[in-house]
């Protein structure tokens, strides 16, 4: 077990500068100068301009700026943003909002999700299992932007029970309505998956054999039928996980929430490369480290998986 | 109000503006001329400076507002685009060219250090070198010495036109003469600076100390900057509330959403998705005025076909009188503009809605066929197609362009075809690189009220922001005539006369005058929105 999850880690190195490496190509391709925006369309002195594309080595070839930035990187040194503050400062503000956020949203679609995935699955056919699935149709055909522009407007704005916007402090109650808004469409996934997934289980031998042993009705759920269901389901939650956090942005938008999304897409709008890099930086890390937590999980969930 | 009509709204809007213009005049004059809580902090919106704030580093609205508040220069603007003397004492000329100014005596910054002349001088000297990068350095270009400063490898820092003559009085000597440099003063790139700033300018950005109505007293990033009355501060914009609390806010739909609830009290950036309905949102409390930007469409003169000669004129007037701009401005901004009829802006002192040659701004499908049919006996162009560029991280960018391309298309009948960008900072690309391969979507927001503002450093010969390469020697002298002058008043009309040589030449095709659509909440009175499209935070009190 030990090895393995080390030789997991090993694996990291690789991806990580992999990943840096495309993001920072990337960031560098998109057509566009980041010194004529900052610019602005006002007029730009040409020495002013060489210094400023001189400060932040944009005058240097590809493979300089990105050997410069890996060995800033070895002291920690993750770079500055247009705005003259430290990148690590940037990412240790953002990153604790976003992280919160994506907690929130994860415990309403796995909480909930599962719940309502297990009544329905075994109550298959029933008017709950239908209006379930009709409804979690319509979260998932609805835009997250317009749930969230619903759900803002009535509650924040008519009915008042909680403020249109996230203060900066982005506490966990306030958190409360945008994760929702976050989780909603993750949560209709989830509760389909474990809904299918126990539908296929319930009528499993290991289930009849539980249920003729007399076992009640509760444990033969949660421990033989739902335990059993809940590998796809962490499949997938642990995918999910990144996604929330890089994928919060249009939810972040709506309710101002200072967060990960929105430090990304102004780095990506303005070219700032350190930013964009260090932000995806992380999110691989994250990436990698909740698959580990999922292979982890299955062994847990199912005896016949081994990792030696 | 709920059911009223948009029009009558307006006009209520209209009348409120004007009452409360009144009020601001009379704050001028001492004592708060609208009563209501003056130890209310209010809050308003913003975006997240690009920079740290040091005046000739700040040059986006964000950081702007808030550097208009913490810091003052030797004037600043009333609500109207006056010039209103703060630190001058007097500001002297004879020839336009040699300037003597004194400041007021006995001035302090927020922190208690003194305001002298060599605050002034230091600073300028600081934003102009090369050196220190900063992006408002082309604002100094006009001082003797600039192009010193500014060489690669600069022996020298200081600029000679800048002399301390003692502790109040200082004197600037122009390299040419320009009757509209004191009305620049106002600006935020002559804001003068404490003697600490210049150890660790970048520390300073981070956390400024200036001589405005108010100091910042703290700034979470991305998350609001906090402004207190500053004590020190003893000039005209008197601080009528307990503070500012600009709130950082990404998108203006949630700032729109904060504000219709109260929680957010002045807004200046009603989100394009509400202009439909946000008076009738918010009733007495929602405005629409002009202020001084605008938008234009360039089709630059290395295009061919549309050369500098008679045939690119003729197809420029033609492309111009093709243009149904009340209907865009009514259609997509809900009425929310007012259709250009000259280069500038009407808030402007000396703006003249009635120019000769004017009428190739209006509506006349007819006109249009008939001149672009006479472009054609010149050289064909026949069905070659036409672009128009624009980006699309821009709100309401799209919208319009496109509407005009179809104007343009179905009144002449030519092939016309709007071009996306992804992103501001690609299109700005290939504009400076004068690489455009089609017509292209412009605009000017005014540093200071005067007419040059949007004459010269867009259509002078090589100017800064001349997208462009217009070029006409008419013009160009016209421009320094204009700043010969020996009052601004004067200089405008000289600027006037150059802009009847545009009118014929169209280096940019202007389309309509930018209004502010803004609102305020059930807590806060006496919001008026000044020149500039900002609201005059300082004047704002509590109910």
């Amino acid at each position: 077990m030990i090895s393995f999850v080390l030789k997991r880690f090993l694996q990291l190195i690789p991806v990580f500068i992999g990943a840096t490496l495309l993001v920072y190509f990337l960031v560098f391709a998109t057509p566009g100068d980041p010194i004529a925006a900052l610019s602005g369309g006002k007029p730009m002195s040409p020495a002013v301009e060489d210094a400023l594309r001189a400060q932040y080595n944009l005058d240097k070839p590809f493979w300089v700026q990105y050997g410069l930035y890996l060995k800033n990187l070895f002291t920690f040194d993750l770079g500055m943003s247009f705005s003259g503050q430290e990148v690590k400062d940037l990412l240790a503000r953002a990153f604790p909002v976003t992280a919160r956020l994506a907690v929130i949203a994860m415990a309403i679609e796995a909480v909930f999700g599962i719940i309502f995935g297990v009544i329905a699955g075994m109550r298959k056919g029933k008017i709950f299992d239908s209006t379930v699935l009709v409804l979690s149709l319509l979260v998932i055909a609805v835009p997250t932007f317009v749930l969230g522009f619903v759900l803002q407007v009535v509650v924040g704005v008519q009915l008042g029970w909680a403020k249109p916007t996230v203060s900066g402090q982005a506490t966990w109650g306030e958190l409360i309505l945008p994760g929702l808004v976050l989780g909603l469409v993750s949560f209709a996934y989830v509760l389909r998956l474990t809904r299918t997934s126990v539908i296929e289980n319930k009528t499993a031998d290991y289930v009849r054999t539980a249920t003729a042993k007399g076992l009640s009705r509760p444990r033969v759920i949660t421990v033989h039928i739902l335990r059993n269901s809940l590998i796809p389901v962490v499949t997938y939650l642990g995918a999910d996980l990144g996604a929330l956090m890089g994928g919060a942005i249009v939810t972040e938008g709506i309710f101002n929430v200072p967060g990960i999304g929105n430090l990304l897409f102004k780095a990506i709008r303005f070219g700032e490369t350190p930013t964009v890099v260090a932000i995806v930086g992380v999110l691989v890390i994250i990436f990698v480290v909740a698959n580990l937590v999922v292979d982890m999980l299955y062994a847990l969930l199912d005896p016949r998986i081994r990792y030696a | 109000m709920r059911n009223s009509h948009a029009s009558k709204a307006l006009a209520l809007s209209a009348a409120l503006a004007l009452t409360l213009t009144a009020c601001g005049g009379g704050n001028e004059a001492g004592g708060n001329g609208g009563g209501g809580d003056t130890n209310k902090v209010i809050t308003a919106n913003t975006t997240e400076p690009q920079h740290g704030l040091l005046p000739a580093n700040t040059n986006e609205v964000g950081g702007g507002r808030v550097m208009d508040m913490i810091f003052t220069g030797l004037v600043s603007y009333d609500a109207k685009g006056k010039v209103v003397n703060e630190l001058a004492e007097s500001i002297e000329t004879e020839d336009s060219q040699n300037y003597t100014i004194k400041i007021k005596a006995d001035q302090k910054f927020s922190d208690g250090s003194p305001i002298t002349s060599s605050s002034f001088v230091d600073a300028w000297n600081f934003g102009a070198a090369a050196k220190n990068a900063q992006l408002n350095s082309y604002f100094f270009e006009s001082i003797k010495g600039f192009d010193e400063v500014q060489a690669k490898d600069a022996k020298t820092d200081v600029m000679e036109g800048l002399k301390v003559v003692d502790e109040t009085t200082f004197t600037v000597e122009l390299s040419q003469p320009e009757s509209d440099f004191p009305q620049r003063l106002g600006y935020t790139a002559f804001y003068p600076l404490p003697e600490a700033a210049f150890e660790d300018p970048d520390a300073f950005g981070q956390n400024p100390v200036g001589n405005g109505p108010y100091k910042l007293t703290e700034w979470n990033h991305d998350v609001n900057l906090m402004l207190e009355p500053n004590e020190n501060y003893d000039g005209p914009r008197e601080a009528q509330n307990g503070g500012i609390n600009f709130k950082v806010y990404q998108s203006t739909e949630a700032a729109y959403q904060d504000l219709v609830s109260d929680n957010l009290d002045v807004l200046d950036q009603v989100p394009p998705m509400n202009l439909a309905q946000y008076q009738d949102d918010l009733g007495d409390r929602s405005v629409n005025s002009p202020y001084a930007g605008n938008a234009t469409i360039t089709i630059p003169s290395y295009l061919d076909h549309f050369k500098q000669d008679e045939e690119g004129n003729l197809r420029r007037q033609a492309i111009s009188m093709s243009i149904d701009r009340q209907q865009i401005i009514d259609k997509i901004y809900y009425g929310g503009k007012v259709i250009a009829k000259d280069f500038t802006a009407p808030v402007l002192e000396g703006y003249n809605d009635a120019l000769p040659g004017a009428e190739v701004l209006t509506y006349n499908p007819e006109e249009a066929k008939k001149r672009w049919a006479e472009a054609e006996k010149i050289s064909k162009f026949g069905d070659s197609e036409l672009t128009i560029g624009y980006n699309v991280d821009g709100a309401g960018n799209k919208e319009y362009v496109e509407a005009v391309v179809n104007q343009v298309k179905n009144n002449l009948g030519i092939n016309v075809a709007p071009k996306p960008y992804t992103s501001f900072k690609e299109l700005r690309n290939e504009v400076t690189k004068y690489k455009m391969t089609g017509a292209f979507r412009t605009g000017w927001q005014a540093d200071y009220p005067s007419l040059y503002n949007f004459l010269g450093p867009l259509f002078g010969t090589d100017a800064g922001s001349n997208d462009g390469k217009y070029s006409s020697e008419e013009f160009d002298k016209a421009l320094s005539e204009g700043l010969a002058a020996k009052t601004p008043q004067e200089g405008a009309e000289v600027f006037n006369k150059a802009q009847e040589i545009l009118m014929k030449d169209l280096p940019a095709i202007p389309l309509w005058y930018q209004a502010v659509q803004g609102g305020w909440s059930n807590n806060v009175e006496n919001v008026t929105f000044g020149w500039n499209g900002v609201p005059l935070y300082q004047e704002i009190t509590g109910k």
